[in-house]
């Protein structure tokens, strides 16, 4: 007989790694279940990275009121969390008039949905705090900030799971029963009982929402493509700039983004398609994005760009609509269903979490833990440590002292940690996003044959068991000498 | 104190630096190479078919072979060499910094020489559309992995981009099993040298798609096909008359930048388009007493001239101390070898660089620069020859790399590769030791290139 949880989260996006941890903090047995291999491994993996101040969303929705709450709160979760954070503020620029009038009334939009400090900026002043930046004139938005999308969700996950979240991996909800009170879900090759459901499923919640016969919504996938440029946002730029935006596109606008490690994003493309699983590049989109980032930032070389991705927002408004639909939190039954979390979603995640747990309490009662395990103390990362750190850890543990990744400077030590993870991942990209290795220049040219090593010789593993994201996607098909000449 | 010229790197160009500066100062200088690979060597560790060494040695040697050759002289001459060491930082005003298992270090070095070598081109850097699936390698990446790790990365490759690398990689993994479907090149003639089209691609009727490109990878999980089109005039895709191919591996040779972040730190200036160091002709850097070689200057083809470039900043270096008159560097000697693709007709020699292009009428043989090239252009008429080079595994499973003391028919290649995948050497086994003697009959013998690193 299989156990019952209390409450099971489905997708382990920032979204559902957020509800784990609020539920983690009461008496309830929590289980999550993911499709993918690891946490993140959907939209809240692919996106901007921007921690948005509240001012783009309109008064008094769902939408404002969570961004605006999430974005003032941010700062101390990342804290709490030991999440790469920086307030690096934001500027929107104009190239005309009407965008200067557009830029006037998020100004005042942001001021009412109770964000602080937007102000417009001549052309003057804003080629002095963004030097080579196209543009006429600028609205300024302080509060703005980056964060690390990844270490933000594994960092939420791990915390839950310390404290008794049950993290369940390749485990595609395929169907869902109501009998008795209970939720059976059958989820890769299990089933799964539970009194609770509560659907963080992204791109999918509309999938799940199905399955237990709720039919109103419908998710449109719309991609956004990007390129990453090298870390060369020290030099070139270390503030986010977008466009003034323009009606109706349902994103705003392909923009410059630095990331908290040095690297600058440009994009993404807005483009609705019919796969929620088609992640690809284009070469169409690829042309447009580099002109209309040139088109900010006219200094920008092609020569910087190291690699590309897509995104996809889960959006409620169809194409022929286009712009935004508030956040959807539905209820039914014992279950609530998370839908249309498009951007601000990252930012809003845990204010999200928070409207989450007090729908639950009309239903269920709950008492709060005594004891919660606080969050693990993030180690720093190496590389950003001073001389004197750096000898002290390598006398302490040699490790510390093979540099294993020779473009983000990640030493031994940190690859270990990274395989040895809380929530038991193992994939390139699991290690990837848990220290940063293969995220430079070189794209893994120096240290994938090194992660190999390390994964066949110290933790016997065959190369036909290293994949890059689980499931098929190997990287290797064996060892040579098994499968000689002879075929 | 001595005055100290450190070397950062130590590949083919920094272990050439630090002999000619060894020898230069006579003993006047402590001459220190820092390497963060656990040997010298460099890319030639990898490197494991034949074609280095002919215009400095006289030989065609192993990648392995001409690094152990420098590696020797090392040993001999008093230089301190750190070996899994990484330099992280060097200042402007010459202070190392370097890391190791003991810890963190910093010497402050009267020169430096930066022999850094390359990197490679990534799929990023030329944003080719499409998903992005396991499965996509960079040529170096993937012979390091096929020839150092005993790894099988796939058993149905496409290599984007005909240079040297990505020629030599077709040939190899098909040794291995592997199905090479093809080479696409977007330019009209191939980038590698001919005597490479000829032994690598036209030995196992590799297709060499001229003037097209890959305009789509897919495949979510593991890769299964690329989309290939044409090319017009200009590069652009002929999007009407692209077609698919299936595979499981794609292999990206699309060329290398020179590495020079560490030299950038320091205030060298580098070139804006290829990243290469600037220099004088004296090999100098825009900072006094700072010297570039090999490779993080310019990606050449061919090792010797490494290694002679690196002689000249070695003897440079000390010349700067002791305030004596500099060397120019000058290529010593002009050889341009053909590229592109063989001629019609006639036999690309493989015996040398030079890759003369041969005809053979009976007993008239034209274009052969030398006797040798006519011996092997009546061989190849008749039953063509080739040295095998190949990996092999020792008892205890570690790889190491190995090659026929001399040509052997072509056509047996195959067979003889059967044994070579079931025999195991010693783990003792060294450089030039006999591996197996008259290997299938055919007088030749198998030979180590390399020994095993523990
Ligand atoms: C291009 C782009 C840029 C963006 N930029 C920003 C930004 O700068 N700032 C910001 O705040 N927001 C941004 N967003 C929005 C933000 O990324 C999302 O709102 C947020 O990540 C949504 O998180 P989530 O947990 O709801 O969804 P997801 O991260 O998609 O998580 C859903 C999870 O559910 C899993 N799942 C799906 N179906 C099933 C099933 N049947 N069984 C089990 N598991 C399932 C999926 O595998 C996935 O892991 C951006 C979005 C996009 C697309
Ligand atoms: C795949 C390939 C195939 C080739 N095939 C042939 C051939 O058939 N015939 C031929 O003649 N030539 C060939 N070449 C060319 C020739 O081998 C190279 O040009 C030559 O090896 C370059 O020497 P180098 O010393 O400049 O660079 P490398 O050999 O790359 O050496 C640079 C060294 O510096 C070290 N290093 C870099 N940064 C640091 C740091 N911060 N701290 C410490 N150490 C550092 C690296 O680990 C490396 O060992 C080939 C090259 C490649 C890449
Ligand atoms: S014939 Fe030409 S290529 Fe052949 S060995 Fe003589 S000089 Fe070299």
């Amino acid at each position: 007989m299989a156990e019952i949880y209390d409450i099971v989260v489905i997708g382990a996006g920032a979204v559902g790694c957020a509800v784990a941890r609020e539920l983690s903090r009461y008496n309830l047995k929590v289980a999550v279940l993911e499709k993918g291999i690891d946490v993140a491994s959907g939209t809240s993996g692919r996106n901007s990275a921007v921690i948005h101040a509240g001012f783009n969303n309109k008064n008094g929705s769902l939408m404002a009121q969570l961004c605006v709450e999430g974005n003032q709160g941010f700062e101390k979760l990342a804290n709490e969390l030991g999440v790469p954070y920086k307030k690096t503020g934001k500027y929107l620029i104009a190239f005309d008039k009407d965008d200067i009038k557009v830029l006037k009334g998020l100004v005042e939009q942001g001021r009412k949905n109770g964000v602080k400090g937007l102000h417009m900026i001549d052309e003057c002043s804003l080629k002095k705090a963004v030097p080579g930046v196209g543009g006429i004139a600028a609205m300024h938005s302080p509060e703005t900030a980056i964060i690390n999308p990844f270490a933000y969700v594994i960092a939420l996950a791990e915390d839950a799971a310390r404290n008794g979240v049950t993290f369940l991996f390749d485990r595609e909800v395929k169907s869902i029963l109501f009998n008795n009170d209970i939720y059976l879900i059958s989820a890769g090759q299990d089933i799964y009982k539970a009194k609770f459901i509560i659907n963080c499923a992204g791109l999918y919640s509309d999938k799940i929402a199905n399955m237990m016969n709720i039919n109103d919504y419908k998710i449109y996938p719309c991609r956004g493509e990007y390129f990453i440029l090298d870390e060369i946002a020290d030099e070139v730029l270390s503030v986010p700039i977008y466009p003034a935006p323009k009606k109706g596109i349902g994103g705003l606008g392909v923009h410059l983004t630095p990331t908290t490690k040095g690297n600058i994003l440009i994009g993404p493309s807005a483009e609705y398609i019919d796969d929620k699983s088609d992640y690809s590049c284009t070469a169409k989109i690829m042309d447009k994005l580099f002109t209309e980032a040139k088109q900010l930032l006219p200094t920008l070389k092609r020569s910087c760009i190291i690699g590309s991705y897509s995104g996809i927002r889960s959006k409620l408004a169809s194409p022929q609509e286009g712009g935004f639909h508030d956040f959807v939190i539905h209820k039914k039954n014992n279950s609530i269903h998370l839908i249309g979390i498009e951007s601000p979603g990252l930012t809003a995640s845990v204010p999200l979490a928070r409207r989450v747990i007090e729908e639950i309490k009309k239903s269920i009662t709950m008492h709060k833990k005594t004891e919660i395990i606080p969050p693990k103390i993030r180690k720093p990362h190496f590389r950003n440590l001073s001389m004197k750190e750096k000898s002290k850890l390598i006398s302490q543990d040699s490790n510390y002292g093979e540099i294993v990744c020779r473009c983000e400077q990640i030493t031994k030590r940190e690859i270990l940690d990274a395989i040895e993870n809380p929530l038991g991942v193992v994939s390139i990209s699991g290690i990837k996003y848990r220290c940063g290795a293969t995220m430079g220049r070189c794209q893994g040219g120096y240290c994938l044959g090194r992660i190999t090593d390390i994964l066949i010789k110290e933790y016997n593993k065959k190369p036909s068991d290293i994949t890059l994201r689980g499931g098929n996607s190997s990287l290797y098909l064996g060892f040579l000498q098994e499968d000689s000449y002879e075929k | 104190m001595k005055n100290k010229i450190v070397i950062v790197g130590g590949g083919p160009a920094g272990m050439a630096a630090a002999l000619a500066a060894k020898e230069h100062c006579k003993d006047k200088c402590n001459v220190i190479i820092i390497e963060r690979e656990h040997t010298l060597g460099g890319i030639l560790n990898q490197c494991i078919h034949d074609g280095f060494g002919l215009l400095k040695f006289g030989q065609m040697m192993t990648g392995p072979e001409y690094a152990n050759k420098y590696e020797k002289l090392i040993e001999k001459a008093d230089i301190k060499v750190y070996t899994d060491t990484m330099v992280i930082d060097v200042t402007n005003d010459k202070k190392v910094t370097f890391i190791n298992k003991n810890g963190l270090s910093t010497i402050k070095a009267s020169s430096i020489i930066f022999a850094t070598g390359c990197r490679e081109r990534t799929r990023g850097n030329i944003a080719i559309p499409g998903t992005r699936p396991a499965g996509i390698f960079t040529a170096g990446v993937a012979q390091n992995l096929t020839n150092n790790k005993n790894i099988c990365i796939g058993k149905k490759v496409i290599i984007l981009g005909s240079g040297d690398i990505g020629l030599i990689m077709a040939r190899r993994l098909t040794y291995e099993g592997a199905d090479v479907i093809g080479v696409i090149e977007l330019q009209k003639q191939p980038g590698g040298l001919q005597r490479n089209i000829s032994q690598c691609l036209y030995d196992f009727d590799i297709p060499l798609y001229l003037q097209h490109t890959i305009v789509e990878i897919k495949g979510k999980e593991r890769l299964q096909a690329v989309t290939v089109a044409p090319v017009d005039e200009l590069g652009n895709p002929i999007e009407n008359n692209k077609f698919t191919l299936e595979c499981d591996t794609l292999v990206l040779s699309v060329g290398l930048i020179p590495e020079n972040e560490i030299a950038k730190k320091s205030g060298v200036l580098l070139d804006d388009k290829t990243n290469g160091a600037l220099t004088d002709e004296y090999l100098q850097t825009n900072i006094s007493g700072v010297f570039v070689c090999g490779n993080s200057i310019k990606v050449m083809d061919l090792v010797d001239y490494v290694s002679e470039q690196g002689e000249v900043a070695g003897y440079n270096a000390v010349a700067y101390l002791f305030n004596e008159k500099m060397y120019e560097f000058k290529k010593q000697r002009s050889l341009e070898m053909p590229k592109g693709l063989p001629e019609n007709g006639k036999f690309t020699c493989i015996l040398c660089p030079n890759g003369c292009s041969i005809t053979v009428e009976g007993n008239n043989v034209n274009g052969n620069k030398c006797n040798r090239g006519k011996q092997f252009a009546i061989q190849e008429k008749k039953t063509p020859k080739r040295v095998l080079t190949i990996t092999i595994l020792t008892q205890k499973g570690y790889t190491i790399s190995a090659k026929t003391d001399r040509p052997i028919d072509k056509e047996i290649i195959k067979e003889v590769i059967k044994i070579c995948k079931k025999i195991r050497a010693s783990d003792n086994c060294k450089i030039g030791d006999v591996i197996l003697d008259n290997i299938a009959n055919t007088n030749a013998n198998l030979i180590a290139t390399s020994k095993v690193h523990l």
